[in-house]
């Protein structure tokens, strides 16, 4: 028998005395992947944490062998020596450098006085080959889109000599295309020896390309279990610990008359040829779920961006909100009119990381609270929170903790508060589920329905398809700044998605 | 949440036990005369300064921004107050409210650069270091201003009437007692955690004891110093304004992630300009003080303040990136950097020994607390 390259046994790793391990063991052999599903907060991270040496040898119980030897790693440079090499959520590229020098970082080819740049280039060339990536070696990476990034990550893995890739949710900020590139490229590597480990929320993508599939919850370590005979319902229950009975729970709402009227919506940034958002016009119901899909850089965020004046460049768009015409210019007046926003990037725009959930919630709505001289009513304030965090079921040990303790799923809820409080008349969701657990997404989708019941209008922007087809009332597609396509739900699919947000010609049902 | 009140609180116990260590350590060096009443009364008037420059100063640096020109500004403001009073005859109020306009003119002007003109605050207010120095040394030919008349010497040199001080420090104790009641009667309220009785009550007992032990020194020599009054004052308005206003909040949120406060709806170009307002005029009160106690404006004044107060900032547990910040913690910070300097000086240890000294403490307190930040 084959000796498994990575061999973790009983794992335990516990903080201030909470166990966030408890005793995970998994096995895995040269060119297999190995998936990892659990809720947010079930110990993942943790997990790959150990392995990767952020949380060095001795900190915590059990032992991991690697080719066989008993691993002592003090940092992550140890476990990249031996070839584990961990690609994060967040992209840990230098944007201002080119792609060439973020590959050879910290591992620059020639001396310490002159560089081989001839040699670096050529390896370059050869690894982008590799993942398949079409661009020049030069290419500053902040011009790269975020799965190309992705790549170029894996690329400089690839230059390490890695065995043991560990990809953490890497397709959560991807658009279809994109995820498809990447898992082909997973697959190319096992074929070339390499092990993998899988972190995703994405059901489909761990069925079609794990061998295993291993189940966390809570610390525990619940199954691990050969991909063969398994369904995405087989995970879910496993993860959750109980059935769900679907993923989308729609519950039949009333539409009532038109709130919301775009027309010739355009955006441009400053000195830029194309336009990002280009004569755009649609109608938003009451009560409607509109969905908005299309690739990233199809103008979806921007559009958003323009309907609650954060769009950074030149925007114009003649906005009729309840029949009287409107100009967003910046946020405050987007709030006032009675417009507000979940914006795509929770941690750069949604919150505040080191202030107490409670204040996250009341940010936006201070002036409700404020009385005379700028003094704060605390008393109301609180019953607010308390009132938000309860309907909202913000998992949080108190209202002071601050927010950047809390799992996503739970600090997109106190964002999603925060917009309520408000009390806006139309709410834009823009990727409200990305990097949520499965729970905390039902609960989201359960809430959505909840608001359009009261008569609030929402506009969901998604890359998962499922979820904008399982979701919205109707379903815009964009397509290079321009409005493609709209599509009731009833049978829509995905396909007919994405054929109109990648084909050139015009498509309106 | 334990972990919040942890780390605060911890950083609060460090400087007091960083506090209690110097106290010690002088008393002995100095055979006791380090706390003798004369010598408090004087170390804490030395402290006024610094202390109202780094009140306004810590709310700059709670904003993630900086204000290099506090020094320049004070001794700006400071010859301003000195010339309208010497050469002017104005009246002592008049002098007073003319310069705290002028301080908040200049703090609003270096804001408006950094807020609205969106050039870099440390860049702002290093032109700001060389140009208000350099209108001072305009205005005042390069000479001293002086002397100042008696009643603006009240402002620096005066001290409280007995009487006044025993009931405004006996207010401030049942103030105190009474604040913490109201607060945990209000956590219980919502269903939050309180910390155990014991040690709430406990905390504010020993504040008591410190505030009433402080006022006895003070009596038993010439009484509280009118400098540490205004002080006293600002600590608690700017309390108030940072912990319980929409201001104050705003303040937090921006250097917490600006971006996100933005979407928000908070109109962060004003705050941030208000914010540096704010700084101003507590650099003006620093500057009336300033003056009043030299009794003249110098040209060379305020030299190097903005050091000491973003020193005592930094101290006392604000970080630089900004969103944290206590303006009790800045006052510490600033008596810290006070007492090292009086107490070094009675010992008469060398001028360029007391700046190494002051640079390591600085070097060390910030160590400590990325150290305890990382170990979190």
């Amino acid at each position: 028998m084959k000796q498994p390259l990575l061999d973790m046994r009983g794992i335990i790793k516990s903080f201030s005395g909470v166990r966030a391990l408890n005793g995970v063991s998994i096995q895995l052999k040269s060119g297999e992947v190995l998936s990892i599903c659990g809720e947010n907060g079930s110990g993942k991270s943790t997990l790959m944490k150990v392995l990767s040496g952020v949380w060095p040898f001795g900190s915590y119980e059990g032992e991991i062998y690697f080719e066989g030897d008993l691993v002592k790693a003090s940092s992550i440079r140890d476990t990249e020596a031996l070839g584990i090499v961990i690609i994060h959520q967040e992209l840990a590229l230098v944007k201002e450098m080119s792609v060439l020098e973020n590959i050879f970082l910290g591992n620059e080819l020639g001396s310490f006085a002159r560089l081989n740049d001839e040699e670096m280039h050529r390896r370059t060339v050869e690894l982008l080959a590799r993942v398949k990536l079409d661009i020049l070696p030069d290419t500053p990476v902040r011009e790269l889109g975020v799965g190309q990034q992705q790549l170029v990550e894996i690329a400089k893995a690839l230059n390490k000599n890695v065995k043991l890739l560990i990809l953490d949710e890497p397709t959560s900020s991807l658009t279809s295309t994109e995820i498809e590139i990447l898992l082909n490229i997973v697959s190319d590597l096992k074929q070339q020896g390499i092990a993998c480990i899988y972190i995703s929320h994405k059901l489909e993508e761990v069925l079609a390309l794990s061998n295993w599939v291993t189940v966390i919850r809570d610390g525990d370590h619940i199954d691990t279990r050969p991909v063969e005979n398994l369904t995405q319902n087989d995970i879910i229950s496993m993860m959750v610990g109980r059935e769900l009975d679907e993923l989308f729970p729609r519950e039949e709402h009333e539409i009532g008359d038109v709130v919301l009227n775009v027309s010739h919506a355009t955006a441009k940034q400053v000195g830029a040829s194309r336009a990002q958002v280009d004569d755009v016009s649609f109608e938003l119901r009451q009560g409607e779920i509109l969905g908005v899909a299309g690739l990233i850089g199809s103008g979806r965020t921007e559009l958003m961006q323009c309907l609650y004046g954060c769009y950074d460049g030149h925007y114009e768009a003649n906005v009729e909100l309840e029949g009287k015409s409107l100009t967003i210019r910046s946020q405050r007046t987007a709030l006032e009119a009675g417009i507000a926003m979940v914006p795509e990037d929770r941690k750069r725009h949604g919150i505040v990381p080191i202030m107490g959930v409670g204040r996250n919630i009341t940010l936006s709505v201070l002036k409700q609270y404020t009385s005379w001289f700028g003094a704060l009513n605390e008393d109301k304030e609180s019953q607010d929170i308390d009132h938000y965090i309860a309907q909202l079921k913000v998992k949080t040990a108190s209202p002071e903790l601050s927010i950047k303790n809390l799992s996503g799923g739970n600090q997109q809820k106190a964002i999603i508060a925060k917009c309520l409080l408000t009390h806006p008349k139309i709410l834009i969701l823009d990727e409200p589920t990305r990097g949520i657990d499965v729970g905390a997404k039902y609960e989201i989708y359960k809430l959505m329905f909840a608001l359009v019941k009261q008569g609030m209008s929402i506009i969901m922007v998604s890359s998962e398809l499922s979820e904008v087809i399982g979701i919205s009332d109707r379903v815009l597609v964009m397509h290079e700044g321009r409005l493609k396509g709209q599509f009731n739900h009833q049978g829509l699919t995905q396909e007919m998605i994405m054929n109109c947000a990648i084909k050139e010609d015009i498509a309106n049902v | 949440m334990f972990k919040t009140i942890k780390t605060s609180q911890l950083q609060l116990f460090a400087m007091l036990a960083a506090m209690f260590v110097i106290v010690i350590f002088f008393s002995f060096a100095t055979d006791g005369a380090f706390v003798s009443p004369r010598n408090i009364s004087n170390l804490i008037r030395q402290t006024a300064i610094v202390g109202v420059l780094a009140i306004g100063m810590v709310f700059v640096i709670i904003s993630a921004e900086i204000d290099l020109s506090v020094g320049s500004m004070m001794g700006l403001l400071g010859g301003v107050a000195a010339i309208l009073d010497v050469w002017f005859h104005f009246p002592i109020m008049l002098t007073v409210v003319v310069t705290i306009a002028a301080g908040l003119i200049l703090g609003l002007f270096n804001g408006w650069w950094v807020a609205y003109q969106k050039v870099p605050s440390f860049i702002v207010t290093l032109a700001g270091m060389l140009a208000f120095r350099g209108i001072l040394v305009g205005l005042t030919d390069g000479a001293t201003v002086a002397p100042t008349s008696s009643s603006l010497s009240i402002v620096g040199q005066s001290y409280i009437p007995s009487g006044w001080g025993v009931s405004i420090v006996s207010l401030l104790c049942l103030g105190l007692v009474a604040k913490v009641y109201a607060r945990r009667k209000a956590r219980v309220k919502h269903g939050v955690e309180n910390q155990p009785a014991k040690f709430e009550y406990a905390k504010a007992t020993i504040a008591v004891f410190v505030l009433m032990g402080l006022l006895f020194i003070l009596e038993s020599y010439r009484g509280i110093p009118t400098p540490i009054l205004i002080m006293g004052g600002l600590i608690l308005l700017a309390t108030y304004v940072a912990k319980r206003t929409s201001f104050g909040r705003r303040v937090y949120a921006i250097g917490g992630n600006i971006e996100a406060t933005r979407m928000s709806g908070v109109n962060v170009e004003r705050t941030k300009m208000l914010v540096f307002g704010f700084n101003g005029m507590m650099v003006a009160v620093a500057a009336l003080i300033l003056t009043s106690r030299l009794g003249a404006g110098s040209p060379a004044a305020g030299n190097m303040a903005e050091l000491d107060a973003i020193a005592a900032c930094v101290i006392g547990g604000a970080s630089l990136a900004g969103g944290v910040g206590a303006v009790f913690g800045a006052i510490m910070g600033a008596l810290i950097m006070a007492s090292l300097d009086n107490g070094m000086s009675m010992l008469d240890v060398p001028t360029f020994w007391q700046l190494i000294v002051k640079g390591m403490i600085l070097l060390l307190a910030v160590w400590l607390d990325v150290k305890t930040k990382k170990s979190q």
